[in-house]
């Protein structure tokens, strides 16, 4: 079943590669413009290593890692506290649904100013953007908790705090981690847009930049490549972290009871 | 020990309301096992909430040994019908007896013995480390029933509890409960809908009117013990008063144009 998947997989990439690699070789398109997808996938096995690039990757992985973890820290309390506290919920509201749609890039000027450090600013826009999924999914895990599992605790005398930490909590555990995975992935989409539109001195969108100045474009789609092998690596983890962590989740979402 | 003297209670306000609770007198003795029965949306639900502390009544009064019910009352365990939420699916079967044991000031292997206990009660030792959700319906709410024994309630409220399962479980189950009540000298009040049950299971039956509710009649149950399913429910006397129940259930049961 799961090989049956893999295979289905391997044979979509392969198909898509030869597909691009034909194209590239039939001379339609200017090969400077778009490069053929050996030289590509070449390029893409130099940089590893290519340590000039390797620092790049490294000023990428700290401003997507850092940004997520401080959104982390301080979305999922503000969602606990905003999911339990339904009079604080009402008057956060108007102004969640206000800041949420801003795109975080237009932070970029404003934050420049503030802060001298541009992994600071990267990072800045990053937390705005990684914020939003994971307050969301943790207010709406704290408000979906069922009300019986509730009761029962308080049947037994428990008070509203520990119903809290033994109830709540834990149910609303596995939409946290989903908030989590979708803001890992945003997050990633800004810190490359942020590089591309602030630069810097590292990062995958500094070093996309550069190649582009030096029409290495096989350099640039190469690059493109690595980008996306991180965000499937991390999505890959937290999914599975997700199905081994929250098990009773994944059996009781699956309907059998 | 249970005492409920004009217990009233009406959700919502102005023309809207409900009135669920009508006035209802209850008392339950040390050691007695009292079956409530109604028609269903009568409104025996909303009294066992009360009784457990779970919604505040408008008017009346609930005392558990002469302490009136605060709003978490700590001495007494509910089982409800919905076993699969009332049980926590992040925890083990052994997890879930042993959690409400916190309350009690146990140390950790007090409160795993108290489970492991309680478990061996209702036969299910062998399920300690599994999760809920991979057990029977009629196991866990048999789970349920363990975790409300461990806790060693002075009473032990119960809504519905056989109301999910197939009938032979349901069997099964009422006779777990007279068992382990023998065994533990529990108190106990159990809420159904259903007649036959509450003959069988209760020392007395409190029958309630349709909403909003009323205590319509009550009857002892002078049933020999240990009951048997077959025996038991063969007996002239027994024949004698499931009509006598359904007669006080029917007679208020009659809502025009039904």
């Amino acid at each position: 079943m799961i090989n049956a998947r893999v295979v289905r997989g391997v044979v979509g990439v392969a198909g898509l590669l030869a597909v691009a690699e034909l194209i590239g070789r039939s001379g339609v398109v200017d090969p400077v413009l778009l490069p053929r997808m050996s030289a590509v996938l070449a390029g893409a096995a130099e940089l590893l290593v290519d340590p000039r690039f390797l620092s790049d990757i490294s000023g990428t992985l700290l401003v997507w890692g850092g940004g997520l973890l401080i959104a982390v820290v301080v979305a999922a309390p503000l969602g606990i506290l905003l999911g339990s506290l339904p009079k604080a919920d009402l008057a956060a509201r108007p102004l969640v649904e206000f800041l949420r749609p801003i795109p975080s890039i237009v932070l970029i000027p404003l934050v420049t100013f503030l802060l001298p450090w541009d992994h600071g600013v990267k990072m800045t826009v990053v937390v705005y953007a990684a914020l939003w999924p994971v307050l969301i999914n943790t207010m709406y895990g704290l408000r979906d908790v069922d009300p019986l599992a509730k009761e029962t605790l308080r049947s037994f005398g428990f008070g509203k705090l520990a119903v809290l930490r033994r109830v709540s909590l834990p149910s609303a555990a596995p939409f946290v981690v989903t908030g989590v995975r979708v803001a890992t992935s945003i997050a990633l989409i800004v810190t490359i847009s942020a590089e591309l539109l602030a630069g810097g001195s590292d990062g995958i969108g500094a070093y996309m930049i550069r190649a582009q100045a030096g029409f290495r474009t096989d350099l640039v789609l190469a690059a493109t490549v690595w980008t996306g092998v991180l965000g499937f690596a991390a999505n890959a983890l937290l999914v599975r972290a997700h199905r081994w962590a929250f098990r009773w989740h994944v059996v009781k979402a699956g309907g059998a009871t | 020990m249970l005492d409920v003297v004009n217990l009233r209670h009406t959700y919502g306000e102005g023309p809207n309301a409900h009135q669920a609770l009508g006035g209802i007198d209850l008392k339950v003795a040390e050691g007695e096992l009292v079956c409530v029965v109604g028609p269903s949306g009568c409104g025996k639900s909303t009294l066992l909430r009360s009784i457990a502390g779970l919604i505040q009544p408008t008017e009346g009064q609930i005392r558990i040994r002469d302490a009136a019910v605060a709003e978490t009352p700590g001495d007494l365990a509910v089982v409800f019908q919905d076993y699969s939420r009332s049980l926590f699916p992040w925890m083990s079967v052994g997890e879930n007896v042993a959690l409400p044991l916190r309350r009690r000031g146990k140390d950790r292997a007090a409160r795993r013995a108290a489970a492991a206990e309680a478990l061996e009660a209702v036969g299910l030792s062998a399920a300690s480390g599994k999760y809920p959700w991979e057990l029977s319906g009629g196991m866990q709410q048999r789970v349920a029933i363990a975790r409300a024994l461990a806790y060693r309630p002075s009473l032990l409220l119960m809504d519905e509890p056989f109301g999910s399962v197939d009938a032979q479980t349901r069997e099964d189950l009422e006779d777990l409960v007279l068992r382990v009540r023998e065994h533990h000298r529990m108190t106990i009040l159990l809420i159904t809908h259903d007649i036959d049950e509450s003959v069988y299971v209760g020392d007395r039956v409190v029958v309630l009117s349709k909403s909003p509710a009323r205590v319509a009649g009550e009857l002892s149950v002078n049933l020999p013990s240990p009951r048997d399913q077959i025996a038991t429910r063969e007996l002239p006397a027994f024949v004698h008063l499931r009509a006598e129940v359904g007669r006080l259930v029917r007679a208020k049961d009659q809502v025009p144009g039904a």
